[in-house]
């Protein structure tokens, strides 16, 4: 202890090795076990775990499956296929993998629906608000590019679809969709690469997710009453209060995803993709992935191509700033009486764009996406700054703590009227 | 605070539970398929090895003339029951073109079984040649490419009838319910008595329908008995862990509230 305290900070001389050369021990032992959390916090504060132990069994999914698919338009199809037949609980590793990634964005949307509803994208957590939208974008890069893989009629068709919006750009446009195919219309060369990518993003999202959990660490948690840590007695360590908390969420989520993987595998899935891609043989109706389905709404919304697409992408892109649309500066809109129904209308709003993406465009279901395209834009334009501005909230506790003890009391009261 | 957190609970309970649902109602139009009792469906059902055997049976005899099953290996039939020397023997009916041998030259020999199931056209155009221009489709996968699966196929095979009087049918084309368009290109492919069955099983319409079915739906998904068995497992495993994680859950927090 003479020379250097910091070697015998732990009884494992291992650890002291280790934390000598690289403080990573500490590191670990400050933002995963005494990382101090709002002790108010709900189970919606689970949902980023969630998210990133299904982003991990999806790389880990996705390895294998790499290693026994042939990115080839000949035998792409057939090698999935073999995967689910031939190959050592590959049905399961696929399985896990196309329907994990359904549950993986189930998970990230609740999680950005926390976000929004708690005011977590305010003051100080601007920039964490903006990674995690930026991992949403990577998100539904790489989705879109995993469904080509399989190469049946819905990968060609989706490919060709999207792809097709590129041309809608003008002057450059078809040299950009040519240089994003590498050939003039889906093919091999489309494939190689969609499967190079597909390989590479999730590594991007594993990145950019280890930036989106060091900003939030920074600042702490938000938390239901959105209101800051005044006290050491607000809060609860991370390890073992969050992590108990988490691996019930992990065991929930658990049961759901098992019961899609086992019992229902392919409900997600459309029956479209079991047969083969055909260039020749148009699906009567081609439909997105239904966890991009809301922007897919959109972008049928409109009769102009290409206001489709700029609509489209603003809708995503517009999420960057909505720290800078809300002026109201109370977070929670549990203390934000008129703004609150506005922002759970907008909640169900891109439910039922999602709901009419997945149907026809064309009679109710269209009018129903053009409603809901207005709102979408009305409602984080228009009402998101305005409301801020002329909303009187409710009054704010004091202190997470006086929250509890507020509750407690409601409780005691309650249980001894009822005696 | 109370209000808001039920508020909450509420949408997080429409989310969680609409979210996956929503798009099987977004892809379900017409509800009004008949379903079938099947021996592999619910939680622990399991393939009817007899059904399977009978089915390939009608596969072989009707079906196979038109439609191929590329995905599937003559191998697999041992999965349901064939003996090696039967799936030897079953394979040996079929030819398959090998090679180049020595001299350079491709041969034909009599498939094995790790051979795949021998296709009856040579390739598509041939396919459309042989069948009005049509294509009959691969049925490796069928149950799983269609809606409705098993119960689409099944209520198919049962659905040929006489057109509505004012239904203005295609040539070569017959009338089908539960089609999409009601128009199909296949002539009704099985009616009672196609195929003898050797287990004494009755040959009517429906059991052979019943019975191909069932060994379409085995192909399609070879892995169903082991996944179910396997899922129930897993769950299992979730819930108890759960329970004691709970249990933790409780006792921990109880001083901080």
């Amino acid at each position: 202890m003479e020379k250097s305290p910091e070697q015998h900070k732990y009884k494992n001389s291992f650890l002291n090795w280790i934390e000598f050369r690289l403080p990573i021990v500490s590191y670990i032992e400050k933002e995963y076990k005494d990382y101090p959390m709002p002790k108010n916090c709900n189970y919606f504060w689970s949902f980023g775990a969630l998210a990133t132990i299904l982003l991990v069994v999806l790389i880990v999914s996705g390895i294998f499956l790499a290693m026994n698919y042939t990115p080839h338009t000949d035998m792409a199809f057939d090698s999935v296929e073999r995967i689910m037949r031939d190959v050592s609980y590959g049905w399961l590793l696929r399985y896990m993998h196309s329907n994990g990634s359904a549950f993986f964005f189930i998970v990230v949307y609740i999680h950005i629906l926390r976000g929004m509803y708690y005011g977590s994208y305010k003051y100080p957590r601007e920039l964490n608000w903006i990674l995690g939208v930026f991992i949403y974008l990577l998100m539904m890069a790489t989705s879109f590019l995993g469904y080509t893989l399989p190469w049946g009629q819905m990968s060609y068709w989706g490919a060709t679809v999207i792809t097709n919006l590129f041309s809608a750009i003008p002057l450059v446009g078809d040299g950009l969709k040519t240089w994003i195919l590498g050939d003039y219309t889906v093919g091999n060369a489309t494939l190689n690469r969609f499967f190079a990518l597909h390989y590479v993003l999730p590594f991007v999202i594993l990145g950019v997710v280890g930036l989106h959990v060091v900003a939030v660490h920074v600042h702490g948690s938000n938390n239901p009453a959105g209101i800051d840590i005044k006290s050491k007695g607000d809060t609860v360590s991370f390890f073992p209060y969050m992590i108990v908390k988490d691996t019930l969420a992990v065991c929930v989520c658990g049961v759901a995803i098992s019961v899609i993987i086992f019992f229902g595998p392919n409900l997600m899935a459309e029956v479209d993709n079991y047969i083969p891609a055909d260039p020749l043989v148009t699906p009567s109706h081609i439909v997105a992935n239904w966890y991009l389905a809301p922007f897919y709404a959109i972008l049928r919304a409109i009769p102009d191509k290409l206001g489709g697409v700029v609509l489209m992408f603003a809708a995503i892109l517009i999420l960057f700033v909505l720290p800078w649309l809300d002026t109201s500066k109370t977070k929670s809109c549990n203390y934000r009486p008129v703004y609150k129904w506005f922002m759970m209308l907008f909640f169900v709003n891109f439910f039922v764009l999602g709901y009419v993406g997945m149907k026809p465009a064309a009679g109710t279901y269209l009018l129903i996406a053009r409603i809901g395209l207005v709102y979408y834009f009305v409602f984080l334009l228009i009402l998101t700054p305005f409301i801020g501005k002329f909303e009187k909230p409710k009054k704010i506790p004091a202190s997470i703590s006086d929250i509890l003890k507020d509750n407690n009391l409601s409780k005691s009261e309650h249980e001894s009227g009822m005696h | 605070m109370k209000v808001e957190c039920i508020n909450m609970k509420v949408l997080l309970l429409t989310f969680l539970f609409l979210m996956p649902s929503f798009c099987i109602l977004a892809s379900s139009n017409d509800a009004k398929m008949p379903k079938h009792e099947w021996s592999f469906g619910g939680i622990t059902g399991t393939f009817d090895r007899a059904s399977i055997q009978r089915g390939y049976k009608v596969y072989r005899e009707v079906c196979s003339g038109c439609h191929s099953m590329s995905l599937l290996y003559y191998r697999d039939l041992i999965d349901i029951g064939f003996s090696e020397e039967e799936v030897k023997a079953i394979s040996a009916e079929y030819t398959v073109q090998d090679g180049p041998n020595d001299e350079g030259e491709m041969f034909e020999r009599p498939a094995r079984p790790s051979d795949r199931f021998v296709s009856p056209f040579a390739n598509e155009q041939e396919a459309r040649m042989n069948n009005n221009g049509s294509y009959p489709p691969d049925l490796s996968v069928i149950t799983k490419a269609k809606k409705h699966g098993a119960d689409y196929i099944y209520n198919l095979l049962l659905g040929y009838k006489e057109p509505p009087e004012d239904y203005e049918i295609g040539e070569g084309m017959y009338y089908n319910e539960w089609k999409e368009g009601h128009q199909i290109a296949m002539a009704p492919p099985l009616d009672e008595g196609y195929v003898d069955y050797d287990d004494g099983t009755e040959n009517t319409l429906p059991q052979l329908s019943e019975d191909v079915t069932t060994f379409l739906v085995w192909s399609a998904e070879p892995e169903l008995e082991v996944r179910k068995k396997l899922g129930i497992k897993v769950i299992l495993f979730f819930i108890i862990f759960g329970i004691f994680i709970y249990i933790s859950k409780k006792r921990l927090w109880r001083e901080i509230h």
